[in-house]
């Protein structure tokens, strides 16, 4: 058996400690008691990080789009579609959570939220992603063009989360006068618990995504192999 | 040399469309008879129509008819020529003069369109200074996002379809501000209200059309 380095093995056993902490300490510690949102504010520590993963791991996914184009090598292709693919796999948990959590503050499970909505498109946008790669049969001319398609729809996804949510009023926690978590509200317990959250489920879709790419390899050094033989 | 090339670009696609007519043709008629078909879908007489749905309805006219209209910009001459202007010039060149082309289109389309339009489904602008800005704005705006995205989807198979799953996600953020500009430009609101707006609009376009320049290339090799 291979000895397992050391190195690889700390942030994994990280994600797992963080994870546990989460799910244990989310769920049975205090919270501050707001109007409306009552114990749903728990969320917090399961619906707002899988924001904060998306944007990580797709942010990750441009950069090796980028480091692509600049030197041709597949390997940097395969990392950006599998942080793309994780990333859509925590936009979909997002909106999942999101709109279970809406139905009980809300009262309906879609209600035209900016944020919501962006979201939505964000997840539009990725599956276009992919269904271009399926669309191209050349492996080099798949690789190059989806890459150009990934940063040009990233970097419009920006004004679209960051800006546009902003301009207008919204009944999301953390815009306008809704109770929320923004900057004031937030208070030092929910902090206790929700940025180690947002850690932990990171490293956890870099973890899947790292799985997916050491597949993907293995894959086709197989293919290789046989095509030798 | 950029901008002579660009020069020169730029009247060869004037030529080109003048020579291929039904292309331009098909074009204004694709406007007429979409403004058409929703004027006799929705029944009403002139000034009827809800100013929301009135300006909404125009918009999605306007990004179907961009869609289609900048979807052929790289299928219209053959592939062979291609290997033609890329020994002779530089891909910034081509792009920007393909967006300039697209854009100047795009105005024309509009300007036809919002004009069939107001004859049939009434107008209830009333500022025009603020919706002609926002609509050479949007003219601008639509040809840079879609021309990069026609380069990519001209390279696949299923081009038509791709075209429109592709650049609808990206275009939505800057159609949502040209309808919520449009939309005050129609109530008459006071000018500061749009100013955020106008120019988080000139924003996207910057972003959009440096990328395009910046990722045209890379496209442009394959």
């Amino acid at each position: 058996m291979a000895k397992l380095n050391s190195k690889h093995v700390i942030w994994k056993l990280l994600a797992s400690l963080l994870l546990f902490y989460t799910i244990i300490g989310g769920l049975m510690m205090e919270v501050p008691r707001l109007p409306i949102l009552n114990e749903t504010i728990r969320a917090l520590y399961f619906h707002v990080p899988m924001w904060f993963g998306m944007i990580i791991l797709l942010l990750i996914s441009a950069v090796y789009s980028i480091r692509y184009l600049n030197k041709d090598d597949q390997a940097y292709d395969d990392i950006a579609v599998e942080f793309a693919n994780a990333g859509v796999i925590f936009g979909v948990l997002g909106i999942v959570t999101g709109m279970i959590w809406a139905q009980f503050t809300w009262g309906a499970w879609w209600s035209g939220d900016p944020k919501q909505n962006g979201s939505a498109i964000a997840l539009m946008t990725y599956f276009a992603y992919f269904i271009l790669r399926n669309s191209l049969s050349d492996q080099q001319q798949k690789a190059r063009i989806s890459a150009i398609y990934n940063i040009f729809a990233f970097a419009t996804l920006i004004p679209l989360l960051f800006i546009l949510p902003r301009l207008t009023d919204s009944l999301h926690p953390g815009n306008g006068g809704n109770p929320g978590f923004n900057a004031y509200d937030m208070d030092s317990k929910l902090r206790l618990v929700f940025y180690p959250a947002v850690i932990g489920w990171t490293l956890l879709g870099v973890w899947i995504a790292s799985l997916r790419i050491r597949i993907k390899r293995l894959k086709s050094d197989m293919n290789d192999l046989e095509y030798q033989r | 040399m950029l901008f002579q090339e660009v020069l020169a670009l730029i009247k060869k696609e004037f030529v080109l469309e003048w020579r291929q007519r039904y292309a331009l043709n098909g074009m204004i008629l694709y406007v007429f008879s979409t403004v058409f078909i929703c004027y006799l879908s929705f029944n009403v007489k002139g000034a009827q129509l809800h100013p929301i749905t009135w300006n909404a309805l125009f918009w999605i006219i306007i990004l179907f008819t961009a869609i289609n209209g900048i979807a052929k910009s790289f299928n219209q001459e053959r592939y062979g020529r291609f290997y033609y202007y890329y020994a002779l010039v530089s891909a910034q060149g081509i792009i920007v003069a393909k967006m300039i082309y697209n854009a100047l289109l795009m105005l024309l389309l509009a300007i036809l369109g919002i004009s069939v339009y107001s004859l049939v489904l009434g107008n209830p602008v009333a500022d025009w200074p603020l919706y002609l800005l926002n609509m050479i704005l949007s003219a601008i705006g639509f040809s840079t996002t879609l021309t990069l995205v026609s380069g990519i989807a001209s390279k696949a198979s299923n081009s038509p379809t791709l075209m429109a799953i592709l650049s609808f996600p990206v275009i939505l953020p800057m159609l949502l501000i040209i309808i919520a500009i449009s939309k005050n430009a129609i109530d008459g609101l006071d000018r500061s209200v749009s100013d955020s707006s106008l120019l988080v609009l000139v924003a996207i376009n910057l972003i959009v059309l440096s990328l395009s320049y910046i990722l045209f290339p890379y496209l442009w090799r394959s």
